[in-house]
């Protein structure tokens, strides 16, 4: 039996109100408690230091098939960043797509413990759990593409919601799911002959439905299932000027579907989908009027998606998205489309100060951060690796807490972007108890994991802590020394035991797999209908389509009460 | 008697997952649904068969036991400096990560058969990308179907029907009723030949060449195949329109192809032998397709130009998609050739020739591949799971390999297994253990039992964890 007593830090602890108060936290079988005797336990003095709630991610791409697809197509990525073996850890490569284990291992040394994988073709969800179980250090789990499968499209279209839910219900089970994703809903399935949806009222060829009425459709679905997290939605138009137009139509679309203030709908990487303007030569930012929405509507939440100026690889469900950005760079491109559900896409890419476009991208993403007045609404992420690897979050917890950090980096960007940029009118500085909001306690409230983000009674003991004194560091001007404070955290707690010391892995440990299990009444009759429907949908048997539990290295399902 | 359906078939790279077999008595009797090939395999498996560890003593194969031969394998594999562990496309992902394990923990090669295979089209698509999709993709909207240097009809005998030409999918019809009237024709036209030649006394039929004019099928809105290949194959027969290629001419035709796509102008004549025209008309189809899709086989990846030949290919489709849909996958050989490759990338950072020496994965094909590790000499012992490289290596890569000492972990007995200082037999994968292996189109899928194994053959899996932990051990006592 480990356990723990974390000494004298100063605790950053959102969930339960507790704002840098010096206090002593207290872990036994990987729980928060009460107290321990001091005798038995290890003793972690973190005087001077900041802790935390371990991180979570609510929008990563780690594992499954459009990151290895990534991976395969980039070794030049891979060459000038390498991992050695250790008798504790394995050997790995690095980057934008690091190997699965040194994905672990980073991120536990950034103090980060749970993962969201946003992006798993159903068909292949053995790919995303078999990365998943070689994934090391973290919790996780992963979100299926539904918003384009042919199953969710005809229920829809025929109005059949609770039939919809039902298989839905199904498909969750069958992947070991955690939350219904939906990208560019519509536009993949005409992307499988070549073709895109316009808007959000365009109608998706052969199917006679919108993405208007997916949207809605599922975020009804979600609700009648009752899953922990809302709809997760790449939106149609991502990465085109004048999305935010559609942006906002998304979010409105679902404003009468929200009740008892909850949010019914995440929309992610949202800077990617605050574009004002006609083409590329006049793109402005569309912060101010997304981020106005969503401050005068609670059932919205968001996350960054923020750029960092770094060679990276963009990867995405959106076939059509990446095929125009394919056209835009020149770069190599990958295109894999998956059969009756969804399709994805690959290209590197270059953020570079110097250009407009991306320069007031990167402003765009900060100024959502820092105009949506609710940081329990706004969460932390580059859409990994599309925006940035993740190992730039550190970076990007500067530039949110000091004015001065984000000048600096103003005056080396683009003319013209510096120019437009909405930043250097806005005043706001994140304080380390909004931060630890927008990277741990609200993305765990988002997804409904009452576990994590909190160091509350019972909350499993996964914490964070990061060698910087709140009381001597002013943020605002020491931001380099806050930077390299979240780089490698002093200690990582995962499940009660010390992995992560001094930036350094000390322990490898394997980390669970979270599902949601739906209980729902019919479903003899679904397993009925998908049988007799599968042949004809996929080229693959029903008995070898959904993936066992036993598959999961450690399985943790949710059940969750349906009202279907 | 007990029937188990839905099995995959572990084979070939279409990996058809509706086999039903028939089990009496623990021995497999009955094969449904399967092609000859996987038939052939289900029935026919456990005949001239090792089941028994043997190790090399003065110069024989004798029998040991399990742990003797596990010990050896790990004594050589711990002492050696630079070993090669090669083969894993016929074996699970399972026991592929444990082999990753194993080569990073002895700092060794690990490269897998795509490097004599399907080798140049990796290095291509890192060059270039890829713009591909699963096969029900392409059963469901799929109109026009290329098959380029490959031959389905007899290496993947039901890909044309489960997931092509012939499969029936939401916006495509399959095209069989076509290809019987043709067939009728063929083997008319056959016959004739057979009787017109006998009358003349000739003893060879002419050899068969592009027709210039293309059939009318090929202009009908409806599913269509064109094979290129170098001589008129069984799918080739059946094809709506046959395109010969001279041998090692595939590269002038894939961007003659790609110019024209492009709207350049040809100022030649003929292009490897076929008119301009007509290469413009066949542009013209492509282009005109609803979604088209290029198969390619070793036919390209393996003749003149290797991955010069595949970076035609996937510009020729990349370009394509400025005019309309266009798909391209490598017809791949093995039922898990495809899981080998995702494997190697989600640990490592790369598909095959993986070299762990310096402690961290490195990737240099041509110098990090195994054929020309072994050509310079440089290896000094080898572990070889599931394959056959003696069989199929060039001559001096084979010699250098059997010189050093060399482990070998395979159910069969082959010309490798032959060669070898320690052999440990395993259970076949996907008849008398479970696992999991990838489509050619990166689907995965359940290899399952069937039939139990020999008492003395562990899986594949459960052999390199024995090595590993055996290996770890020598390593502590060593330090």
């Amino acid at each position: 039996m480990t356990q723990l007593i974390i000494k004298n830090g100063f605790v950053y602890d959102p969930l339960n109100g507790i704002d840098g108060e010096k206090m002593d936290i207290f872990t036994s079988n990987g729980r928060v408690v009460e107290k321990v005797a001091e005798k038995q336990a290890k003793v972690i003095d973190a005087s001077g230091m900041i802790v935390m709630p371990g991180g979570v991610d609510i929008h990563c791409h780690i594992a499954g098939g459009e990151v290895n697809a990534g991976r395969l197509l980039r070794p030049e990525d891979h060459f000038r960043d390498v991992e050695t073996k250790t008798p504790l850890t394995r050997s790995g490569v690095g980057r934008s797509i690091p190997s699965t284990f040194t994905t672990g291992y980073r991120y536990a040394r950034m103090g980060y413990t749970t993962l969201m994988n946003p992006a798993m073709a159903a068909l292949e969800a053995r790919h995303t759990h078999e990365e998943l179980n070689d994934t090391p250090m973290v919790d996780k789990a992963t979100y299926p593409l539904l918003g384009d499968w042919w199953f969710v499209l005809e229920y829809l279209r025929d109005d059949m919601i609770e039939e919809c839910a039902a298989h839905v219900s199904w498909m969750m089970t069958a992947t070991k799911g955690y939350a219904i994703k939906i990208v560019n809903p519509g536009g993949l399935e005409a992307w499988g002959f070549g073709n895109n949806v316009r808007d959000l009222y365009d109608s998706v060829p052969h199917f006679n439905i919108t993405p208007e009425e997916i949207i809605r459709g599922l975020c009804k679905v979600n609700k009648l299932l009752n899953m922990p997290h809302t709809i997760h939605v790449h939106t149609n138009n991502l990465g085109k000027p004048g999305n935010y137009l559609t942006a906002l139509d998304t979010m409105k679309c679902v404003e009468n579907l929200a009740s008892e203030e909850r949010p019914v709908i995440h929309i992610t990487h949202c800077q990617f989908c605050a574009f004002k303007g006609s083409d590329w030569n006049t793109l402005k930012s569309g912060a101010e009027e997304i981020s106005k929405y969503v401050n005068n509507h609670s059932h919205v939440t968001l996350d960054m998606g923020q750029v960092i100026f770094t060679d990276t690889t963009t990867m995405t469900a959106d076939g059509p998205f990446q095929y125009i950005l394919y056209q835009l760079s020149g770069n190599k491109w990958v295109n894999h489309d998956v059969e009756t559900e969804t399709s994805a896409g690959i290209v590197p890419f270059r953020y570079k100060r110097k250009s407009f476009v991306h320069a007031t991208q990167w402003s765009i993403g900060l100024e959502l951060a820092l105009l949506v007045q609710d940081p329990w609404r706004i969460y932390l992420t580059t859409d990994h690796p599309n925006g940035g690897p993740f190992t730039s979050y550190p970076k990007i917890i500067s530039w949110l807490m000091s004015q001065v950090a984000r000048e600096k980096m103003l005056k080396k960007i683009n003319k013209r972007a510096r120019k437009n940029s909405l930043l250097p009118s806005i005043e706001r500085e994140y304080s380390f108890y909004e931060m630890a909001t927008i990277t741990r306690a609200g993305q765990a409230r988002a997804l409904g994991l009452e576990q994590k983000g909190h160091l509350g009674l019972g909350a499993d003991a996964d914490i964070a802590i990061y060698n910087i004194n709140p009381e001597l560091v002013d943020a605002s001007k020491k931001y380099k020394r806050v930077r390299d404070a979240f780089q490698e955290a002093a200690f990582t707690i995962k499940g009660g035991e010390i992995v992560v010391r001094d930036g350094q892995v000390v322990k490898s440990v394997s980390g669970k797999t979270f599902w949601v299990n739906p209980q729902v009444s019919s479903t003899a009759d679904i397993t009925s209908n998908m049988k007799r429907k599968f042949r004809e949908y996929w080229t693959v048997e029903f008995e070898n389509y959904p993936v066992p539990e036993s598959y999961l290295g450690t399985s943790c399902s949710i059940p969750v009460e349906a009202k279907v | 008697m007990p029937v188990v359906s839905n099995v995959t078939c572990p084979v070939c790279g279409s990996f058809c997952d509706d086999i039903e077999i028939t089990v009496k008595n623990d021995v497999i009797v009955k094969v449904k649904n399967a092609c000859a090939m996987g038939e052939a395999k289900f029935l026919n498996y456990a005949s001239h068969r090792q089941t028994k560890p043997l190790i090399r003593k003065n110069g024989e194969l004798v029998e040991v036991s399990l742990k003797e031969a596990v010990q050896k394998a790990a004594e050589i594999l711990a002492s050696a400096k630079y070993p090669i562990l090669y083969g894993w496309s016929n074996t699970s992902c399972e026991a592929i990560r444990v082999g990753l394990e194993l080569a990073e923990e002895v700092g060794g090669v690990i490269d897998n058969t795509s490097t004599v295979c399907h080798g140049p089209s990796i290095l291509s698509i890192q060059d270039i990308g890829i713009s591909s999709c699963t096969l029900g993709q392409l059963r469901h909207r799929a109109d026009l179907i290329f098959y380029w240097g490959s031959n389905p009809w007899s290496a993947h005998p039901r890909h044309i029907d489960r997931y092509t030409t012939f499969a029936e999918g939401r916006f495509q019809k399959s095209a069989w009723r076509g290809y019987l009237s043709r067939l009728t024709g063929i083997l008319s036209k056959k016959r004739l030949h057979r009787a017109v030649n006998l009358g003349l006394g000739r003893q060879t039929p002419s050899p068969p060449e592009t027709e210039l004019r293309l059939p009318s099928t090929l202009l009908q809105n409806k599913r269509k195949m064109i094979v290129v290949d170098v001589r008129k194959t069984r799918s080739a027969e059946i094809a709506d329109y046959f395109l010969q290629v001279k041998p090692n001419k595939d590269y002038e035709l894939l961007q003659a192809l790609r110019m024209l796509v492009r709207d350049e102008e040809l100022d030649v004549d003929k292009v490897t032998g076929i008119p301009v025209e007509t290469l413009e008309e066949i542009v013209e189809i492509m282009i005109g397709c609803e979604l088209g899709i290029l198969f390619f086989g070793l036919g390209l990846t393996m003749s003149q130009g290797k991955h010069r030949n595949i970076d035609a290919a996937l510009s020729l489709v990349r370009d394509l998609n400025r005019r309309t849909k266009f798909l391209i996958m490598p017809m791949r050989g093995h039922f898990n050739v495809t899981g080998v490759n995702v494997v190697f990338t989600w640990q490592t950072g790369y598909p095959y020739a993986v070299d762990f020496s310096h402690g961290y994965p490195r990737y240099n094909p041509g110098e990090t591949s195994v054929v020309d590790i072994l050509c310079r000499g440089e290896s000094d012992a080898a572990l070889v799971v599931a394959s056959d490289p003696v069989a199929h290596f060039p001559n001096v890569a084979a010699q250098k390999l059997v010189e050093k000492p060399l482990v070998v972990i395979d159910p069969q007995v082959t010309p490798t297994s032959i060669m070898a200082d320690v052999v440990i037999p395993s259970a076949f994968v996907g008849i008398e253990v479970e696992g999991t292996a990838y489509r050619m189109d990166h689907v995965p899928l359940p290899l399952k039992k069937v039939v139990e194994p020999p008492t003395t053959c562990l899986s594949d899996k459960e052999v390199l964890q024995k090595i590993l932990g055996e290996v770890r051990r020598l390593r502590r006592n060593h330090n």
